[in-house]
């Protein structure tokens, strides 16, 4: 029994071990200049975040607190390569609850977008950006919905004006992002 | 600007999936006196866009505040991540110089100006601080005193606190007063506030389905006949992936989703029809059944 819980130990500690050569010092000042991550420096790890978080009672590996440790921490690699990022469901049950006012819903927020900037973006997202490119919808709404509409004598859809979508994707900068994914 | 009339922002879940929200909410809306103007154009309220790239989402958001700006009008949002995201936006354009300047720079290029003339409601913000509750009441014809239900207000719709400003993020009450209006009793039970699961769907199946199905348990163990919803996303989870939860878990629930201005146009004395109660994919009419025996 004892024996095993040591080799557990053991293995948690290897997992959580890090490597100096790992460690981006910069990183957390990086992060703290976006929107809504200003206060990232002021965890202290309380753990009310991910004591209060509907995800983290469900997934095994969903932990917000250990992300901001990892942020200030400096490990820009190992957070920016983890699918574990994209299960913050923006609740913003951590926003409001946090005594440090950490803003750790904007922090995965920054995460999230580093890392598509870096060339890594979720299939879903693609899907929706693209169809808020050919329709201004979110969703491809059919042909049949449309007729629906008419016949319970609903107005008919605002139409989109697909040019200034376009344009925003393009002056934001992320069609050039959205190509790279494609390519 | 006339008190009672709105620039509608139906977002994109609705026509995608969920007409009865609109349909039942035009109906009470109009017995109410409140004025609907379309929208002239539309995009994406650019929630969905947070994720990848904040800029994009800022002007998605901005577009539609600029949009409701030119035509001198107020938002209101039946969804709430639409009311949260531009309703968020609009607020920090107005009290950031700063990101106003930046996002104007884009807008820019689509010949467009954000001002900050306008602001941005929810459906239950028009309906509790806009209509009131006492208007409200004097519309109730057929109160729904047998029934009993439960609530779901949703994240975005209060949260985050500062940002919103609106009711008690921890333990809201808004809905609950809109619901006693009806005269239908609103059962308290555990968790009311916990978060529908819906935005992580497209990554992960499984926890968003844990999650609503935590919600039903508790809604199912205060006795409620019903759960009421203010926004087409929670609706979805609740509603349209019943079914899907039940056979994962091996349960039974078979408890009936109304969007509240369902439940409002009942007590008003629409029939179910008027208020497309058959599009519920779970069945009401066990509600309904006890709810048109008592007229």
């Amino acid at each position: 029994m004892s024996k095993n819980k040591e080799t557990k130990g053991k293995e948690t500690e290897k997992e959580m071990m890090v490597k100096l050569s790992d460690i981006d010092p910069k990183f957390k000042y990086e992060i703290s200049k976006l929107p809504g991550a200003e206060n990232v420096l002021l965890c202290f790890q309380c753990g009310t975040c991910t004591a209060d978080c509907p995800i983290a009672r469900f997934s095994d590996f969903y932990r917000p607190r250990k992300l901001i440790r990892m942020v200030q921490l400096g490990l820009k690699n190992k957070l920016l390569s983890n699918d574990v990022i994209w299960l913050c469901s923006t609740c913003f049950t951590c926003i409001d609850h946090c005594p440090q006012d950490v803003g750790i819903a904007s922090i995965v927020r920054a995460l999230r977008n580093l890392t598509v900037e870096g060339g890594t973006m979720p299939v879903v997202y693609k899907e929706l950006a693209s169809n808020i490119l050919k329709t201004g919808y979110t969703y491809i709404i059919s042909g049949l919905r449309l007729k629906k509409r008419e016949d319970q004598g609903l107005p008919p859809l605002p139409k989109a004006n697909l040019e200034s979508v376009a344009k925003l994707f393009d002056v934001t900068g992320f069609s050039k992002t959205l190509e790279k994914e494609r390519t | 600007m006339s008190e009672l009339r709105y620039l509608l922002f139906l977002g994109c879940v609705i026509p995608y999936r969920i007409s009865s929200y609109e349909i039942s909410a035009r109906k009470v809306l109009d017995k109410l006196g409140v004025e609907l103007v379309e929208m002239p154009e539309f995009n994406c309220c650019g929630f969905p866009m947070d994720p990848v790239k904040h800029d994009l989402m800022l002007t998605l958001a901005a577009r539609n505040l600029c949009l409701a700006e030119q035509q001198n009008l107020n938002i209101m949002a039946l969804c709430n991540g639409c009311f949260g995201i531009l309703n968020h936006v609009n607020k920090e354009l107005k009290e950031d110089k700063k990101l106003k300047e930046k996002v104007n720079g884009y807008l820019k290029e689509i010949g467009m100006e954000f001002k900050g003339t306008i602001t941005v409601k929810h459906l239950i913000h028009v309906l509790a601080q806009d209509v009131g509750f006492e208007k409200i009441k004097e519309t109730v014809q057929k109160p729904l005193n047998q029934l009993r239900v439960a609530q779901h207000t949703g994240c975005h719709v209060v949260r985050p606190g500062k940002i919103v400003g609106f009711d008690d993020p921890e333990n809201p009450s808004t809905l609950k007063k809109l619901i006693a209006v009806t005269g239908a009793e609103c059962l308290d039970y555990m968790d009311e506030m916990e978060c529908c699961g819906n935005p992580i769907s497209g990554i992960n199946s499984e926890i968003p389905l844990q999650l609503a199905r935590e919600k039903l348990d508790h809604v199912r163990a205060v006795g409620a006949q019903a759960l009421i919803t203010v926004c087409p996303f929670c609706h979805m989870m609740y509603d349209l992936n019943q079914s899907r939860i039940e056979r994962t878990f091996n349960e039974k629930f078979r408890i009936p989703v109304l969007h509240y201005p369902q439940l409002l146009g009942l007590a008003m004395g629409f029939s179910p029809d008027e208020l497309a109660l058959k599009q519920l994919r779970v069945d009401a009419s066990k509600i309904l059944t006890e709810v048109i025996a008592q007229r």
